[in-house]
């Protein structure tokens, strides 16, 4: 946040405006506006700006197989989401499946995403909240020992990210069929040491952050997320919704529509026209019986019970995930067999494909349509922080009643507290958030 | 002899973005082994982990105060005080060079000596190539890191 507004007559109505320069501790950049009649909410138009779909035009003509490289590039946070939906839609087309060791390497991947994702989020930007600093390093001040706790964490999964893609940010080893190199057992081992080492840390997280004081707020969510018969849901699954949706992700565009509105440059997802609620909340309200016994019980332990409904407790659902994730990488390692060849090969032919994977902050959908070259004739992407878009709004008109007796600033800050809920990637979806509050008064 | 490290930061995309990757890649070719060269493509808490164990950091990125023209050095030193935060481009994920410099302060793992190298840029968007300003101070960054160095490496041989 970086300015607001203040009270001033507007012709015979008398308007107050909260103007915030750039909501501060999220992922880019967007802008929301707030207005305010009569004492009630009136407007809540959360505006984004999307990369996505200029990446969409981008991908037109060029050769499949150098997708994975231009979508790593949508986001630095979670290139390894767009690069899984990709290969993974790709594949589909060839009528390609890409199982074992391989598959394993992938989940492995993305373990160390959500955990590099997760633990910035946890640490650096949401805590600060419930803790009552303005910053991450504000907080570090006074905590000096929780944050290179978390950084720690946080470097854990970068290192898996380096060994299996080659750099911890936009990996460059993933292609259509698998890899460009695999890990030899003894690289795999090496990270167990220090794997183990979070995983208890990621343990004590989930304490920490379950004793936080949470506000008294749960909206009537639709959780949105995959469903796989034994796993927590990475690459694979069925989409499944909290209302009793289960279906193919080939299906998704059948049910889930984007739509343009007036003041964003992003399109928002509804299912069956009503906005719903992916990320970790989602996935852990519609998974948790997928998790460990381990993470299980430190879930149980902190007397907790599921479904978790308040959006505040989404940073519970990222440390359980955070914890799951150093288990789950642990097991992977353990039973890694390295694949006779780092890729499988590929026969090129047109088609049409679809994929679905859980980025950290939820399901991101690909659909592509390749000629018998192998070029790229049509890329539709819809990332999570558009489809919870919808949701973030809903959420500010339920709780704005409950700040708009406070000043302009503070009701910028809850606001602002609310949105970070969502730890939403705006550099995925957008590009510049301002928060502005107008208040309209007859 | 202290550990000297260049890092330079950048995204090869985004035009004069570029040119503290760039600065880099030249350095590595000309210090040899008076500086460890590291050329990275983000700015968040990493930072704290590529200055980690180093005496003296030179570090290399684009700005954009708007208020110099393209092609502008700044010279700063981080280790005397904060730097301008809202300095740097590179904002989008959260925490930005100034932020990551600072959380190293808080938590005492600054370098003793870090020198920021601020190049003023024109344009970022994708797929430009460098702007005739800022390739222009891309030779010359490159030579007054290549004089601190000189200047360290004789400082601390005496």
């Amino acid at each position: 946040m970086t300015e607001t507004g203040g009270t001033k007559p507007e012709g015979e109505k008398k308007t107050r405006t909260i103007a915030v320069g750039t909501i501060a501790r999220v992922e880019g950049e967007g802008s929301l506006r707030v207005t305010v009649q009569d004492g009630a909410v009136h407007d809540v138009e959360l505006k984004i700006f999307e990369p996505p779909r200029f990446f969409e035009a981008f991908l037109v003509g060029r050769h499949y197989d150098e997708v994975p490289d231009i979508v790593a590039r949508i986001c630095g946070i979670c290139p390894v989401a767009y690069q899984m939906s990709a290969v993974h839609a790709i594949e589909q087309i060839f009528g390609l499946r890409v199982e074992g060791p391989l598959r394993d390497l992938r989940r492995l991947l993305y373990c160390g995403e959500w955990i590099e994702s997760h633990a910035l989020h946890i640490f650096m930007l949401q805590a600060p909240d419930f803790l009552g600093y303005e910053s991450g390093i504000a907080m570090a001040k006074d905590h000096a020992a929780i944050v290179t706790r978390g950084l720690r964490i946080k470097k854990a999964g970068n290192a898996i990210m380096t060994l299996l893609g080659g750099r911890s940010v936009h990996p460059v080893s993933v292609k259509v069929g698998g890899f460009s190199r695999v890990p030899n057992h003894r690289e795999l081992e090496s990270l167990k040491d220090e794997l183990a080492w979070a995983r208890d840390a990621a343990a004590e997280t989930v304490r920490w952050v379950a004793a936080f004081d949470y506000p008294e707020f749960t909206p009537d969510y639709t959780f949105v997320a995959l469903c796989h018969p034994d796993e927590y849901p990475f690459n694979e699954g069925r989409i499944v919704a909290g209302s009793g949706l289960d279906i193919p992700v080939d299906e998704f565009e059948r049910h889930f529509t984007e739509h343009q509105v007036s003041y964003s440059h992003a399109l928002q997802c509804t299912l069956r026209g009503a906005p719903y609620l992916v990320g970790p909340l989602a996935r852990l309200n519609l998974n948790h019986d997928r998790l460990t016994p381990l993470t299980r019980q430190v879930l149980a332990d902190t007397g907790l019970s599921l479904p978790l409904r308040n959006p505040f407790h989404g940073i519970v659902a990222r440390s359980v995930e955070t914890l799951y994730a150093f288990e789950e990488s642990l097991r992977l390692i353990e039973q890694y067999d390295p694949p006779p060849s780092p890729s499988l090969p590929v026969r090129v032919r047109a088609g049409i494909g679809m994929a679905c994977t859980e980025a950290p902050r939820g399901i991101l959908y690909h659909r592509y349509r390749v000629d018998g070259d192998g070029v790229m004739r049509e890329a539709k992407i819809v990332p999570p922080t558009s489809q919870n878009q919808g949701r973030i709004e809903a959420d500010l008109r339920l709780f704005l009643p409950r700040v708009l007796d406070r000043s302009n600033e503070e009701a910028s800050l809850a606001c602002e507290r609310v949105i970070r809920c969502y730890d939403p990637c705006i550099s995925c979806a957008t590009h510049f958030l301002k928060l502005e509050i107008t208040q309209v008064k007859e | 002899m202290q550990a000297i490290r260049i890092i330079g930061l950048g995204n090869h995309m985004r035009g004069d973005d570029a040119v503290g990757l760039l600065a880099a890649r030249r350095l590595r070719e000309r210090v040899g082994s008076r500086a460890q060269v590291i050329e990275a493509e983000t700015a968040g808490v990493e930072l704290l982990d590529m200055m980690n164990a180093a005496d003296t950091v030179l570090l290399i990125d684009a700005v954009c105060s708007h208020r110099q023209v393209p092609g502008t050095i700044h010279r700063l030193d981080a280790s005397a005080g904060p730097i301008a935060p809202g300095l740097f481009p590179r904002s989008t994920h959260a925490i930005g060079v100034g932020e990551a410099l600072e959380l190293a302060r808080t938590l005492g793992v600054l370098p003793n000596k870090v020198i920021v190298y601020g190049i003023e840029a024109d344009k970022m968007d994708i797929g430009r190539p460098l702007s005739p300003e800022v390739t222009h101070a891309l030779h010359e960054v490159v030579e007054l890191v290549l004089q601190e160095i000189e200047s360290r490496v004789c400082t601390n041989s005496i």
